[in-house]
């Protein structure tokens, strides 16, 4: 098991541009370990993070888009894997940051936590790899070559509590954050003219 | 008479470039294949009506417009995404909901269908704008709607009472 914020530092060190949709604990500790206006944390229902993630995937084909998903969280939306596989995108990875529990709300188990294998289910649903790591040191030396790969991805990361972060829910879920979000979007749209058109 | 010509025509000068969609007998039988057919559009296949109102809100900080197209029991099975993603976070999802059941010529809220009855009053409580279209002239208030919509971020709902041709 790797301790969660640890594990999030490590994608941190090797994060680009990438857009970054995130929830509950994950989005809490990802705010403070990679702040930047290209996070997406603005999900509003529980399990909503991986279809949020497709609109953006589909929307701007051009950037990557990293899903930091909870197992809870997936398994009220465990049909998103079939859309995203057949909506076919090529520049999303879904990491579900495993814990086998609803943390937020106290630390009640997953249902079948320890037996479900969430990297066999998104293969079963299409998507074109899965990876599973419960070691940090061999997620940091496949990390590079996850990010370059295509999508869609998943990639399952057992994880524990580890570092506490101060809770921000006001930049979880303000509209002053998500405007900023659309705004940095834009401004990498106005950096490749052929993707400029008309903002809604 | 309602024609899904109508509907399309109304949807492109909106600019509504995505739909997401779940299949509706109301609408799964001429507006659809109209929609896919063309190539104008990108459609998107849902396995649950809520996901789609998530793309609808992901689209959107993308800069793009898109339409979710539903029944009106997959709105009823999407009101905590409606409450938390939609109206709490100003996402501005515009769908089409396709009232299976309902009689032609019937307000909604007459109809002998429980189910479609409540919608109005949903989404009343929920103040979700609405407008019935149902019949050709109706259609003219889909680009106007749309338009306010993405002006004042929110979700609407044009409700399909018959089936469109």
């Amino acid at each position: 098991m790797m301790k969660r914020d640890e594990c999030l530092k490590v994608l941190a060190q090797r994060r680009r541009d990438e857009i970054v949709v995130a929830v509950y604990k994950a989005a809490q500790e990802w705010i403070h370990i990679s702040p930047s206006d290209l996070n997406y944390t603005f999900t509003g229902a529980m399990g909503q993070g991986s279809s949020h993630a497709l609109g953006i995937a589909l929307g701007r084909p051009d950037k990557k888009v990293i899903v930091l998903d909870g197992d809870g969280s997936l398994l009220m939306n465990l049909g998103s894997l079939v859309t995203i596989a057949h909506a076919g995108c090529e520049n999303l990875i879904h990491m579900v940051l495993e814990n086998g529990t609803y943390e937020t709300t106290g630390g009640t188990p997953i249902p079948g936590a320890g037996r479900i294998s969430f990297a066999k289910i998104a293969l079963a649903a299409g998507y074109r790899e899965a990876y599973e790591f419960d070691n940090l040191e061999e997620w940091e030396e496949n990390l590079p070559a996850i990010l370059s790969e295509k999508g869609p991805i998943m990639v399952v990361l057992k994880v524990i509590p580890g570092t506490e972060y101060p809770e921000n829910f006001r930049r979880l879920y303000d509209l002053e954050y998500r405007e900023a979000f659309r705004r940095a979007l834009m401004d990498t749209k106005k950096n490749n003219p052929s993707l400029v058109r008309e903002q809604n | 008479m309602l024609e899904a010509k109508k509907i399309v025509e109304a949807l492109k000068r909106a600019a509504i470039e995505f739909v997401i969609f779940l299949p509706d007998r109301v609408t799964s039988h001429h507006l659809l294949p109209a929609i896919m057919a063309d190539p104008y559009f990108r459609t998107v296949q849902i396995c649950k009506e809520d996901e789609g109102v998530s793309i609808c809100s992901g689209l959107y900080v993308t800069g793009h417009r898109a339409l979710l197209l539903i029944q009106h029991t997959g709105l009823l099975d999407s009101v905590n995404a409606l409450r938390g993603v939609a109206v709490e976070l100003k996402n501005p999802v515009i769908m089409m909901v396709g009232l299976l059941g309902k009689e032609p010529g019937i307000k909604p809220k007459e109809a002998k269908r429980y189910g479609v009855r409540i919608v109005e009053p949903l989404l009343d409580v929920m103040g979700i704008g609405h407008e019935l279209i149902e019949e050709n002239k109706d259609t003219e208030k889909i680009v106007p709607a749309i338009e306010e919509t993405y002006r004042n971020p929110s979700p609407f709902v044009f409700l399909i009472g018959r089936e469109p041709l």
